[in-house]
C-alpha cells in the first residue's frame, strides 16, 4: 500500500524538487482522513502506521499555524534554558559510602526531586507537612543554604529552593527528628 | 436640503467627523464634487495590500496624507509558507514619498521587508515624523531603529511588534537625543540584544507623556522598579525579566512602586520570571483589560490561575494552553467581562501534551457572555461542544479554532466537525472572520455558504472533499475578502467558476490543493484586474524540468492572486511567476 501510494505521488505532476519531504508527510495526512470514514479499514490502517511518524508528530511545513516570530521565541526560551547550565549539588545521604550529584534545574518541583533521591538511595521519604516536616520514616532530606544554614526540604518555593540550595543531605534517624521541629 | 449648496469647507468639515476608511471610501464615490472633496481632506489612508496600488497614484491622490498603513505578505507568511524576499518591499514607497511634499507623520506596516536604509530615508525625511508602529516585519537591524530614534525629532511612537530583527547589540537606545521628550508609546519587547539601562531610565525620565512602554527580556527587575518610580502614570506595561529574590530589598521597593501605578490597564512580558514574585503583580491585577501571558512559559497553570483570579475586570486575555481546562473554567468565572480569549499552545510542536480541551471551551462560553473574539489551540474538540458554544455565545466576531492534530475528528463521535462549526456560524450572525481545522467535509462548507452571510475572511487547512466545497463559500460568502486555503482537495472548477468574484475580494491564495497551471494562465489572461502569482520555490531546477514547468496540467504548488489597479509587480524574485 505504501509502495502504490508512493509511486502515485512520483508520478503527479507538480512543481517542486522530487523527493522534498512536504508532499510525502502529507499524503499521510490525507490517507488518515479515509479511515476515520470508514471503520478502519484494514489497508489505510497499515498504511498509516507505516508511515515514519504520526502527522502531528511530524513536521508538516507550517502546522500548526503559529506565527514563525512566535514558535522561534519558544525554541530559543528552551534553548537558553538549557544552556543556563544546570545547577549541579551534591547529595549525601547518612551511612551511604559515597556521595551523588545531581542537576536541580532538570526538575519541576519537590515531588519530582524527592521521587529521584528515593530511587537514589533505595529508601522512603514520609509525607511532608508544614507543621511536622517528613512523618512515617527515619530519613528527612535537608540542605544546606547560601548562609550555610541547614534546612528542611520543603518549606520556600521551588524556585527560591534551587536558587539557595548549596548541597543535599538526607539525614536519618534522631538527628533529622531535631530539624523537623516547627519552632524556629 | 441639498449639500451641493453649502460651501465646500463645510462639507469638508462635515467629513472630518467620518473617520473609517470604509465610510470615507463610500463618500468619495457619491459625486465628482464629493470626491475632490474627500481626497484633500484624507489624512489617513489604508492599504491592505500594499501592491493593489503604486505610491505614486497614492500620493497623487491624496495631497494632504499624515497617515499611512500598509500590509505586505500574505497572512501564511507567518507561518513560513511564503519566502522572505517575496515582495512587500517598503522602500519604493518611503522613497517616493520622501520625493513628495507629503508630510507623513505615521506609518503603520504589516508583514513587509524594511531595511535600514529606508528607516533612515524615513527618519530624515519628515520633519514632523510622530509615530512609527511595524508589526511581523523583518529586514531592519537595530542601526536602523537607531537612525529613527536619532532623528525624528517630535517622535511620540515608536511600537516594535513580534518583528525578526537583528540586533547589533548598539546603542540605539542611547540615539533618542536629550532634547526627545515627547515620547508616548515605547515597545522594544522584540529586540533580543543589549541596552543602555541607565539610557533607558533617563529616557523615561524625561518623557512625561509616556504611556505605554514594553520591555525587552535584558531589562531586569531592579531596573524594572526604577521605571516605575519615574512613570508611575504608565498605562500599558511590558515587563522584560523578572527574576529575582522576593525577600530582597528591590522586591520590596518594587512591590512599593507597583502600589502607585494604578493607571495601568494592560500588561504583558514577563519573558523571564520567577513564579515565586507575581504576587506582587496582584494590586495592578484589578484595573486590566488586557493581559496578554503569551511569552511567558515561566508561568505554570497554577500561576497563571492564581493570576486570574485577581484579574475581574479583564476585557483581553492572550495566555498559554498550561492554564488547562481548570484555569479556564477559573477565567469562566472571575472575567465577566471578558471580550477576547487567545489560548496558545505551550509547545508547538508536542500535541499530545497539550493542555486545554473542548471542556475549557465550553467553560469560557458559559461564563463569558460578552465573548466576541476567540483564537484557541487544543488538542480536540467535539460537535457537542461547539453546539454548546453557539448556544452560550452568539456575538462572535472572530472565531478561530486550531486542533493540533491536523484532520483530527470528534473523539466522543468518530464524526467529523461540520455539524459543530455549523453551528457556529448559524448562531454567530455576525461572523467576520473564521478558521477551521480539524476533520471536515463538503459540508462545512454548505452551512458556510449559507449562513456566514457577513463573512469577510476564512482560513482553510486539509478539509473538504470536492470543488464543491469552495463553491460553496465562493457563492454563498458575499462579502468575503480574503480566501486562504491549504491542502484541500480544490481544484480548476472550482478555481474558474466565478472569476468576477475575485474582483470584489482582496486576496486568494491556494497552496498544496489541486491547481493547475493551466487554469492559473486562463484565470490570468482572463482577468487584467487580477495578478496571479506562482511560488515556485525549487529554484535549482535542473533544465528538464523547466521543460515539464510549460505543462500546463502541472499542479500548481503555491498561488497566490489579488485584484490591483496597477498590473504586476516589477519587484519580484525569480522564483515567483507572475502569469
Amino acid at each position: 500500500m505504501e509502495n502504490s501510494v508512493a509511486y502515485e505521488k512520483a508520478t503527479e505532476l507538480r512543481l517542486g524538487l522530487p523527493g522534498i519531504d512536504e508532499p510525502a508527510v502529507l499524503s499521510s495526512v490525507k490517507n488518515n482522513k479515509r479511515p476515520l470514514h470508514d471503520e478502519k479499514s484494514g489497508e489505510n490502517g497499515k498504511s498509516a502506521e507505516n508511515e515514519t511518524a504520526p502527522p502531528s508528530k511530524a513536521q508538516i511545513v507550517g502546522w500548526p499555524p503559529v506565527q514563525s516570530y512566535r514558535k522561534n521565541n519558544f525554541q530559543q526560551a528552551k534553548k537558553s534554558e538549557s544552556e543556563c547550565g544546570g545547577i549541579y549539588v551534591k547529595v549525601s545521604m547518612d551511612g551511604a559510602p559515597y556521595l551523588r550529584k545531581i542537576d536541580l534545574k532538570v526538575y519541576k518541583g519537590y515531588p519530582e526531586l524527592l521521587q529521584v533521591l528515593e530511587n537514589m538511595f533505595k529508601f522512603t521519604i514520609g509525607d511532608y507537612s508544614e507543621r511536622e516536616g517528613y512523618k512515617g520514616s527515619d530519613y528527612e532530606p535537608t540542605y544546606e543554604d547560601k548562609d550555610g544554614d541547614w534546612m528542611l526540604v520543603g518549606d520556600v518555593p521551588w524556585e527560591m529552593f534551587i536558587r539557595s540550595c548549596k548541597r543535599l543531605r538526607i539525614m536519618k534517624g534522631s538527628e533529622a527528628r531535631g530539624l523537623s521541629c516547627s519552632g524556629v | 436640503m441639498n449639500m451641493n449648496y453649502f460651501p465646500d469647507e463645510v462639507v469638508e468639515h462635515v467629513f472630518d467627523f467620518i473617520t473609517s476608511h470604509k465610510d470615507r471610501n463610500s463618500v468619495s464615490l457619491v459625486c465628482k464634487s464629493w470626491y475632490k472633496i474627500e481626497r484633500y481632506s484624507r489624512q489617513r489612508v489604508f492599504i491592505g495590500n500594499c501592491y493593489s496600488i503604486t505610491p505614486q497614484r497614492l500620493i497623487a491622490r491624496f495631497p494632504g496624507l499624515k497617515s499611512l498603513t500598509l500590509k505586505g505578505k500574505p497572512h501564511f507568511a507567518d507561518f513560513n509558507l511564503v519566502p522572505h524576499d517575496w515582495g512587500g518591499f517598503v522602500y519604493p514607497w518611503i522613497k517616493a514619498l520622501a520625493k513628495s511634499r507629503i508630510g507623513l507623520e505615521e506609518l503603520r506596516l504589516k508583514r513587509m521587508v524594511v531595511s535600514d536604509d529606508s528607516l533612515e530615508l524615513l527618519s530624515k525625511s519628515f520633519p514632523n515624523f510622530k509615530s512609527l508602529v511595524l508589526v511581523s516585519c523583518e529586514g531592519f537591524t537595530t542601526d536602523g531603529v537607531a537612525a529613527i530614534a536619532a532623528n525624528c525629532r517630535f517622535l511620540r511612537e515608536l511600537d516594535l511588534q513580534e518583528n525578526e530583527v537583528e540586533d547589533h547589540r548598539g546603542h540605539w537606545l542611547s540615539c533618542f537625543p536629550e532634547s526627545c521628550t515627547s515620547l508616548v508609546s515605547l515597545n522594544f519587547a522584540c529586540l533580543k540584544g543589549e541596552i543602555n539601562l541607565a539610557s533607558l531610565e533617563r529616557l523615561v525620565a524625561r518623557s512625561p507623556n509616556l504611556k505605554s512602554l514594553r520591555l525587552n527580556r535584558v531589562v531586569p527587575l531592579d531596573t524594572l522598579q526604577k521605571l516605575l518610580m519615574r512613570a508611575p502614570q504608565l498605562v500599558d506595561l511590558g515587563i522584560g525579566s523578572y527574576v529575582d529574590d522576593p525577600s530582597s530589598e528591590v522586591f520590596s521597593k518594587l512591590k512599593a512602586v507597583i502600589q502607585l501605578c494604578n493607571s495601568i490597564r494592560s500588561l504583558s512580558g514577563f519573558l523571564e520570571v520567577a513564579p515565586c514574585c507575581m504576587s506582587a503583580i496582584y494590586p495592578i491585577c484589578e484595573n486590566l483589560t488586557f493581559l496578554n501571558l503569551s511569552y511567558a512559559p515561566g508561568l505554570q497553570g497554577n500561576d497563571l490561575t492564581k493570576l486570574v483570579q485577581h484579574c475581574r475586570k479583564l476585557q483581553r486575555l492572550w495566555i498559554l494552553d498550561c492554564i488547562g481546562d481548570k484555569g479556564l473554567g477559573v477565567v469562566a468565572s472571575t472575567c465577566k467581562e471578558l471580550q477576547e480569549l487567545r489560548v496558545f499552545p505551550s509547545d508547538p510542536f508536542d500535541a499530545e501534551n497539550a493542555a486545554v480541551t473542548e471542556e475549557g471551551l465550553v467553560l469560557i462560553s458559559a461564563g463569558c457572555p460578552k465573548l466576541n473574539s476567540l483564537l484557541y489551540f487544543c488538542h480536540q474538540m467535539t460537535n457537542a461542544a461547539l453546539i454548546t458554544v453557539a448556544k452560550n455565545c452568539t456575538n462572535f466576531i472572530r472565531f478561530r479554532l486550531c486542533i493540533l492534530d491536523p484532520v483530527k475528528a470528534d473523539p466522543v463521535t468518530n464524526q467529523p466537525l461540520d455539524e459543530g462549526f455549523g453551528a457556529i456560524v448559524r448562531s454567530n450572525k455576525s461572523l467576520k472572520r473564521l478558521s477551521l481545522s480539524g476533520l471536515l467535509t463538503d459540508q462545512v462548507f454548505l452551512y458556510i455558504g449559507m449562513y456566514a452571510k457577513k463573512l469577510e475572511m476564512l482560513s482553510i487547512a486539509f478539509a473538504g472533499d470536492s470543488n464543491k466545497g469552495m463553491l460553496y463559500v465562493l457563492n454563498g460568502c458575499k462579502k468575503l475578502r480574503k480566501l486562504e486555503i491549504r491542502d484541500c482537495p480544490f481544484g480548476d472548477v472550482a478555481l474558474l467558476q466565478d472569476m468576477g468574484k475575485y474582483e470584489t475580494m482582496r486576496s486568494l491564495w491556494m497552496s498544496s490543493c489541486e491547481v493547475t497551471l493551466g487554469a492559473c494562465k486562463t484565470l490570468a489572461k482572463k482577468m487584467p484586474s487580477l495578478n496571479v502569482e506562482i511560488i515556485n520555490e525549487s529554484e535549482k531546477l535542473e533544465s528538464e524540468q523547466l521543460e515539464l514547468s510549460f505543462d500546463d496540467r502541472l499542479l500548481v504548488d503555491k498561488m497566490y492572486l489579488y485584484r490591483t489597479l496597477v498590473g504586476d509587480r516589477k519587484d519580484a524574485p525569480e522564483y515567483v511567476w507572475l502569469l
